[in-house]
C-alpha cells in the first residue's frame, strides 16, 4: 500500500499548554510536594512523580479495580479522579497498610497476612487493589454475610479467577475483627 | 487527555459567573464519567470547575415530611443513609444495584443525573454519532445494538437520530419517587420535576437534559410519598454485579386496607434516552388487586409504541416480563429479588 504525505505539513494550532502547578498531597500519612499538570491522574501522581508503584494501572477506566487506593478512609478508583482535587485529603496506598518494615510479616496489615495465608491471588497484579478494597469494605462495615462480600467486591476484577480466595481471606479477617472495632 | 486548565471556586454563585459565558468548561465533581470521557476524546474541555470545595451538601429533613439531597453527597452516603434506608429503600437499592462500591465512593447525586449514555459508537471517535457529533450520523442505528433503546426514539425524519439509552439507576428510581431537582443559574435558582430533567432524542440527540450549561444541580428534593413498603428495584444485566442495565424496572406501590392497590409508579431503565413512565399503564392498576393477567396487560402498555432495532429486539419482551415480576414482588412486599440468596449471616 502506497502511503502518499502530505506536500505541505499540515498546520495545526499549537496545543495549548497549561503549566504544572504545585500539588502537596498527603500519602501514607507523609507530605510529598509534586509539580504536576492538572490532568495527572491520582493513579499517574502516585506511580510516576510520587515513585510509589504499589498501586496498579489496569484498564484506567475504573472497570478494573486494579488502581483502587483508601481516600479518607473510603475506597476509590485512583484513575478515575485527578490529583490536584485530592489536595488536603488523606490518600492510603498498598505500601501504606503495614506498620513498620513489611519485610517481618507480624507488621503486615491482617488483611495483607490474611491474603497470603488464604493464597488469594495468582499473578498478584489486582492484588494490591484487591486489598485496599477490601479494607475499605471493613470500613464502611456494610458487609454481613459471604454474598454480600462477593457483591461488595464487585468492583474488583482477578483475571486469575483467584475469588474463592479473596472472599476466604476477607471472611477470615472480618470474623477475628470485633464488630464494633 | 486533552489539556485544561483547573479552578476551585469555594461558593456556588463564584461557580456559575465562572462558568457563565464559557463554552469550554465544565464542572467536575466525583469526576467517574467526566474523565473517562476525556480520556476517550469524547469530552474535552478546556476548563474545569472543580466543585467539591462548595459547601457540602447534606441529606436534611424537608419541612413539609421530603427529603433534600445534597448534590455533592455521593451515591455510597445517599444509598447508606438511615433515612434513605427506612423512607425512600427504592433508592437506596436502585443506587446499590449501579456501579461498583468504589465508584459509589465517589460519584455524586448531582453528577449522577448527568451521566452519559455508555453507548460504544458514542464512546468510539471513529465511529458516526449524533450524539457525540450532531449530524453525523448513527453507528447503532444499523450496527451492533443490544444495549440500546426500544422506546421514544422518534425524530421527525424517518429514522431514529439516536438509539442510545440513559445508564443511569439512581434517576429510575428517582422518576419513580417523583423527585425534584434544584438548579442554581446566572439568573438565580429554579426547581425542574425530574420528568423533564432528561429530555428524548428528538432532532437535538446531542441534548441530554433541559439544563443550561451554566447552571449548577445543587439539591435533589424527594417528596413526602415515601414508598416503603411495596417496592421493588429488579435490574436485569449480562452478569449478576457490575453492569449497565439491558431493562430495569422500579416498581412503587401505595395500597389500600383491602389490598387493592391505591397507587402505582413504575419506571423504567435501560430501554430509553431518559427514564420512561406511562401514566396509563399505571392508571390500569388503580383499584385493582394483584393479578398477572392484569400485570401483564400494564406491561404492554408500558410497551406500547416499543421499536427494535434488531439486537436489541429481545428487550420488549424482557421488559415485559421484567415488569410483571417487578409488580409481583412490590405486591408481595418482598422486595429483594434474590431474599434467599442473601439470608446467610456468617459474620
Amino acid at each position: 500500500m502506497q502511503t502518499t504525505l502530505p506536500k505541505q505539513p499540515v498546520t495545526r494550532p499549537a496545543p495549548r499548554l497549561v503549566p504544572t502547578q504545585p500539588v502537596t498531597l498527603t500519602i501514607n500519612g507523609t507530605p510529598h510536594q509534586l509539580q504536576l499538570a492538572p490532568w495527572t491522574s491520582l493513579l499517574d501522581a502516585l506511580r510516576e512523580y510520587a515513585h510509589l508503584t504499589g498501586t496498579k494501572k489496569g484498564c484506567d477506566h475504573g472497570q478494573c479495580g486494579a488502581c483502587t487506593v483508601l481516600v479518607n478512609g473510603k475506597r476509590i478508583n485512583s484513575c478515575l479522579t485527578l490529583a490536584v482535587m485530592k489536595e488536603g485529603d488523606d490518600i492510603q496506598t498498598i505500601e501504606g497498610l503495614a506498620t513498620g518494615d513489611p519485610a517481618n510479616p507480624e507488621n503486615l496489615h491482617p488483611m495483607q497476612r490474611a491474603f497470603i495465608e488464604h493464597d488469594a491471588y495468582q499473578c498478584g497484579y489486582c492484588t494490591p487493589g484487591q486489598i485496599c478494597s477490601a479494607v475499605g469494605l471493613m470500613n464502611e462495615g456494610h458487609a454481613k454475610s459471604r454474598s454480600d462480600i462477593q457483591e461488595l467486591m464487585s468492583g474488583n476484577i482477578c483475571r486469575c479467577g483467584a475469588y474463592p480466595h479473596i472472599t476466604d481471606a476477607i471472611q477470615e479477617v472480618m470474623q477475628q475483627t470485633p464488630k464494633n472495632a | 487527555m486533552n489539556s485544561f486548565s483547573y479552578s476551585r471556586p469555594d461558593n456556588v454563585n463564584a461557580a456559575v459567573s465562572e462558568i457563565s459565558g464559557q463554552k469550554q468548561a465544565k464542572f467536575i465533581a466525583g469526576g467517574t464519567n467526566l474523565l473517562d470521557l476525556m480520556k476517550e476524546n469524547v469530552e474535552h474541555p478546556h476548563h474545569l470547575i472543580d466543585i467539591n470545595h462548595l459547601p457540602p451538601g447534606f441529606i436534611d429533613e424537608l419541612p413539609e415530611g421530603g427529603l433534600r439531597l445534597g448534590a455533592l453527597v455521593t451515591n455510597a452516603d445517599t444509598a447508606y443513609h438511615e433515612l434513605v434506608k427506612k423512607n425512600y429503600p427504592l433508592l437506596s437499592m436502585a443506587i446499590l444495584a449501579g456501579a461498583s462500591p468504589q465508584l459509589r465512593n465517589m460519584a455524586t447525586n448531582g453528577g449522577n443525573l448527568f451521566q452519559r449514555t455508555r453507548c460504544y459508537y458514542f464512546y468510539d471517535t471513529a465511529t458516526p454519532c449524533n450524539k457525540r457529533e450532531p449530524g453525523s450520523g448513527c453507528g447503532a442505528l444499523t450496527g451492533y445494538n443490544r444495549i440500546h433503546a426500544i422506546l421514544g426514539t422518534a425524530s421527525s425524519g424517518d429514522t431514529p437520530q439516536c438509539i442510545a439509552t440513559h445508564p443511569s439507576d439512581m434517576c429510575v428510581a428517582l422518576r419513580a419517587l417523583d423527585a425534584v431537582v434544584r438548579v442554581s443559574g446566572p439568573n438565580g435558582e429554579r426547581t425542574v420535576p425530574i420528568a423533564d430533567f432528561h429530555r428524548l432524542p428528538g432532532d437535538e440527540p446531542q441534548r441530554d437534559n433541559t439544563i443550561e450549561p451554566d447552571e449548577l444541580v445543587t439539591a435533589i428534593d424527594l417528596p413526602q410519598e415515601h414508598f416503603n413498603t411495596h417496592y421493588t428495584y429488579l435490574k436485569l444485566r449480562d452478569r449478576a454485579s457490575y453492569a449497565f442495565a439491558l431493562v430495569s424496572v422500579a416498581v412503587a406501590l401505595r395500597l389500600d386496607e383491602g389490598g387493592q392497590i391505591a397507587e402505582a409508579r413504575i419506571a423504567l431503565g435501560g430501554v430509553a434516552h431518559k427514564p420512561w413512565r406511562n401514566p396509563a399503564a399505571e392508571a390500569l392498576l388503580t383499584g385493582k388487586t394483584a393479578g398477572e393477567t392484569l400485570f401483564r396487560q400494564v406491561a404492554e402498555q408500558l410497551l406500547d409504541g416499543a421499536q427494535g432495532y434488531g439486537n436489541n429486539t429481545f428487550k420488549i419482551e424482557l421488559a415485559k416480563r421484567a415488569i410483571v415480576r417487578a409488580l409481583e414482588l412490590a405486591y408481595a412486599g418482598s422486595t429483594q429479588a434474590d431474599d434467599a440468596y442473601n439470608q446467610e449471616d456468617i459474620l
